[in-house]
């Protein structure tokens, strides 16, 4: 019924469309499966069958591997990206649900929601080299850039747990806003965010001193303030913005990471979680878990260009360059 | 007739239209405070009522105030096709329309003409509207401006040769707040302007298909998906058909030998 009269607008869309063969992962929680999707075409190429519940997803650093935290089989699952097959399993302990990967690239960290403990799999040995107690129910995880410290945050106990990654022990805590769910450092490492979901904001925590410096609330026309739920925070490279997740208020909230500012509310699919970029950092894309698509944002122009069905539930997403 | 003569009377009557909007200034002014009452009040209520569903020609969700743009586009348009037909009634009650008819060029011409005028005015009024809408933070994308054009020319047409015909029977001009009560609202209420039509059908299929059915949906869906520079082909050809029906009947109508007035006259 519909045709595309004007091949304008496809050409001003091609004009700021990034390099070719930019292939992004989502993890569909209900499906038990990844969606594969072209990150030019912005159509789904393929869905891959993995382990139960996949919820965190993260790659190597060269994109050829795709680490998947299989939550239900209390696994973290290693696929070669090139061939979409499961290659090996990594021990996880129990429940994983998100994690980070060191810079070198030689370990895990992974937050096990059950157990309050925060494992750590030595990658290429595939063997836990150690565990470190934190708080009741540990969900972010993060590594800052030059490795010296992992963080978690514990959904419970409202605290961000510092780990030495030299010593093995955990030297710290920072108490933030109720749930806090997910931890993502600067490009120098200078600064931790932190979000609290049933706090409804941001925290910004100083790496030195363990101290949060600010805290950033969200206010959009219109969407009462319980179900402004921030989640998943993603910073650009370049230092000029911050995004939020805010769940079920379906908005990403743009901050401005110079001063601070909500700058704007983009509208995307319902209870929105997780961000990632592609690697040139020209789009964002958003798993929106209930209205089961990704949603994607053009940082040129600041405005979501399209929302791409994929499995039930999609949480986590990686995107290889 | 030449076609000079043709140009001149074309000329002459678009014109006169166009002086008689601008010269008032209030009509201008309330053809844009309706729309921007319903985009500003109206559409900050229902916000949160909306953006649940992705539709074409959306790829992504939408606030509400994208979603009724163009059904308040199709409203201006819809007004301007009533307000001309009550300015014809008035033109016939002063005696400047029988001056319009003695014309000797065919009168489906001068009534064609007419209803040029009416869209060219409409069409003004929108871009103004679509400005507005644009200050007050609403996406849309650059080349729908341009796009849309052809899209509004052809539902302004259509929406003129209704006003015409409902003018070829009304008699007089105070008959005009039954136009309005009977025709204008239940077009712009059963129409897929203030909603998606797949909402509708959810509450009731019988009102769905009345609405699916209402020129007035095809033509408020034509400028729909005019505005992202796309074609609704079903829509293009339900706006081009009603336009032939309705211009048929405007020009039956104006027929003195067999319009609706004579037989009006004669069951008094």
């Amino acid at each position: 019924m519909a045709m595309r009269m004007l091949p304008a607008a496809i050409i001003v869309l091609a004009l700021t469309t990034p390099a070719a063969g930019q292939t992004v992962f989502v993890s569909n929680e209900k499906d038990n499966s990844l969606s594969v999707i072209d990150a030019q075409t912005l159509k789904v190429t393929k869905t891959i069958k993995v382990g139960k519940r996949p919820r965190g997803i993260t790659l190597n650093a060269d994109g050829s591997l795709l680490y998947i935290c299989a939550s239900d089989d209390d696994t973290v699952q290693v696929m070669d990206t090139a061939t979409g097959k499961i290659l090996n399993n990594l021990p996880s302990g129990e429940d994983p649900e998100q994690f980070a990967l060191h810079p070198d690239g030689s370990h895990l960290f992974i937050a096990n929601e059950d157990s309050n403990v925060v494992t750590v799999v030595d990658v290429p040995a595939r063997k836990v080299a150690y565990q470190i107690d934190v708080g009741v129910e540990p969900e972010g995880m993060a590594v800052s850039p030059d490795g010296t410290w992992a963080v978690n945050t514990s959904e419970t106990t409202n605290m961000v747990h510092w780990i030495d990654t030299a010593k093995r022990v955990l030297v710290d805590n920072t108490l933030v806003d109720s749930r806090p769910r997910h931890a993502e450092f600067d490009k120098a490492g200078k600064k931790l965010w932190v979000s609290a979901e049933i706090g409804g904001t941001v925290s910004i925590i100083d790496t030195a001193t363990h101290k949060v410096e600010r805290t950033i609330q969200f206010n959009i026309k219109g969407i009462a303030r319980d179900k402004i739920q921030p989640v998943g925070v993603k910073l650009s490279d370049d230092g000029r913005y911050a995004f939020v997740a805010l769940g079920p208020a379906n908005h990403v909230a743009v901050i401005n990471a110079q001063t601070f500012e909500v700058e704007k509310y983009l509208l995307v699919g319902r209870r929105v979680w997780h961000l990632e970029f592609t690697p040139d950092q020209k789009r964002l894309f958003t798993s929106n878990g209930v209205s089961n698509d990704v949603s994607v944002i053009d940082i040129d122009t600041m405005t979501v260009i399209k929302s791409i069905p994929v499995g039930r539930y999609p949480w986590g997403i990686a995107i290889k360059g | 007739m030449s076609a000079l003569h043709y140009g001149r009377a074309l000329n002459g009557i678009v014109t006169r239209e166009v002086l008689r909007f601008l010269h008032q200034r209030e009509r201008f002014l309330a053809a844009l405070v309706r729309p921007l009452v319903w985009l500003l009040v109206f559409a900050a209520g229902f916000r949160a009522a909306l953006g649940v569903s992705i539709i074409p020609p959306y790829e992504t969700y939408i606030t509400y105030e994208t979603y009724i743009i163009p059904g308040l586009v199709g409203m201006i348009q819809l007004f301007n096709g009533m307000q001309s037909s009550l300015s014809m009634v008035y033109d016939r009650e002063m005696g400047s329309m029988r001056t319009l008819l003695v014309s000797p060029l065919p009168r489906w011409f001068l009534l064609t003409s007419k209803l040029l005028a009416g869209t060219a005015v409409s069409i003004l009024q929108v871009y103004a509207f679509l400005l507005i809408a644009l200050a007050f933070g609403i996406d849309l994308p650059p080349v729908g401006f341009l796009t849309v054009l052809p899209a509004l020319v052809l539902s302004g047409l259509m929406l003129g040769a209704v006003g015409m015909l409902l003018s070829s029977t009304i008699r007089q001009l105070e008959n005009f707040a039954g136009v309005m009560n009977f025709v204008i609202f239940p077009t712009f209420f059963l129409s897929s302007a203030l909603y998606p039509l797949w909402k509708m059908q959810e509450s009731s299929v019988l009102l769905f298909q009345i609405c699916s059915v209402n020129p007035f949906t095809h033509a408020v869906e034509l400028i729909r998906f005019a505005l992202y520079a796309e074609v609704n082909w079903e829509s293009l050809g339900w706006t081009a058909l009603a336009l032939a029906v309705f211009l048929g009947a405007a020009v039956y109508g104006y027929n003195p030998a067999r319009g609706f007035m004579p037989r009006k006259a004669q069951a008094e």
